[in-house]
């Protein structure tokens, strides 16, 4: 069993990822304070059962999602698989790629980073049905193990391989309609609808 | 169970360029999920191969970007909510 004090000090550090990974889930700062809140009221009460050198951040997780689908999950029961589209592989290299070469020296990275922002990140990801949010976040914002998500979400392990291939995939479509619509991608439809008049004849 | 054990049993599909055996198993690269003699086949390709190359680099620091604008601010109401929660007051100052 672990020591209270440096249970306590070693759950403390994860607060910032667990409080991101709420917002995220619940789409509510309120919401979110509560879920985090509540996720180490239990994980407190539980620590006695917590093994010292076992992966407390991936069991935080674990408690913080399942209160979530316990408790805060819309009750509204919504056709998940079904909200996602077929997306293609590599949906938005194929429209973004090759920027870099456009300034020379620039990487990938540093494109990215200013063509996307902060808020439309987080808000493709809230766009995500449940199951692919919660994976996409686990693996790409976290950087969890398909092994620990599958053990965070109670999931096999093919079950997380093919959300993330869709919820990543629906994501990177996401992300591009935003920047479609800030006009820093061309959009796929983007056909002008009023082409400039032609000059007209002059009159004699 | 091996996450891989069904990738690997189509090593040998001669139906794949490749080009599409690599993208195939871009995930898996990424995500550091394949066995290390998988990892040395996609790296030989992308050494081979630039139009993979980018398209590997790019997924990878598209996963960057992502991981680093999806940050939030800790709220002090919640900093201190929790650190109440973590360490109670051993005090005797709240017993009646």
């Amino acid at each position: 069993m672990a020591d209270q004090a440096t249970f306590a000090a070693q759950a403390m550090e994860y607060m910032g990822p667990l409080y991101t990974a709420a917002l995220r889930m619940t789409r509510n700062a309120a919401d979110a304070e509560d879920l985090v809140q509540e996720t180490y009221l239990k994980a407190y009460r539980g620590f006695g059962g917590f093994q010292e050198g076992t992966n407390l951040k991936a069991w935080l997780y674990r408690i913080l999602t399942n209160t979530f689908i316990n408790s805060y999950r819309s009750k509204k029961r919504r056709p998940e698989e079904s909200e996602l589209d077929e997306v293609e592989d590599l949906y938005l290299y194929r429209r973004l790629g090759g920027l870099e070469a456009v300034a020379v020296g620039r990487s990938a990275e540093d494109e990215l980073m200013d063509l996307i922002t902060d808020q439309e990140v987080k808000d493709a990801i809230e766009s995500l049905p449940d199951q692919f949010r919660m994976a996409v976040l686990l693996a790409d914002v976290e950087g969890f193990s398909y092994k620990e998500i599958a053990e965070i979400l109670d999931v096999p392990i093919g079950t997380v391989m093919s959300r993330l291939h869709r919820g990543r995939k629906a994501l990177q479509k996401r992300l591009f309609e935003f920047a479609s619509q800030r006009g820093l991608a061309e959009a796929p439809e983007a056909v002008d609808p009023n082409p400039p008049a032609t000059q007209p004849a002059l009159a004699e | 169970m091996s996450a891989m054990a069904d990738s690997e049993r189509h090593d040998h599909d001669h139906d794949e360029t490749p080009c599409e055996a690599a993208l195939q198993e871009l995930y898996l690269y990424l995500d550091g999920e394949l066995t290390p003699e998988k990892r040395t086949t996609i790296e030989h390709h992308l050494d081979d191969c630039s139009p993979c190359f980018e398209a590997f680099d790019f997924e990878a620091e598209l996963r960057v970007v992502i991981s680093k604008k999806c940050r939030d601010e800790v709220p002090d109401s919640l900093r201190e909510a929790v650190a109440r929660i973590l360490e109670p007051p051993t005090d005797s100052t709240v017993e009646r």
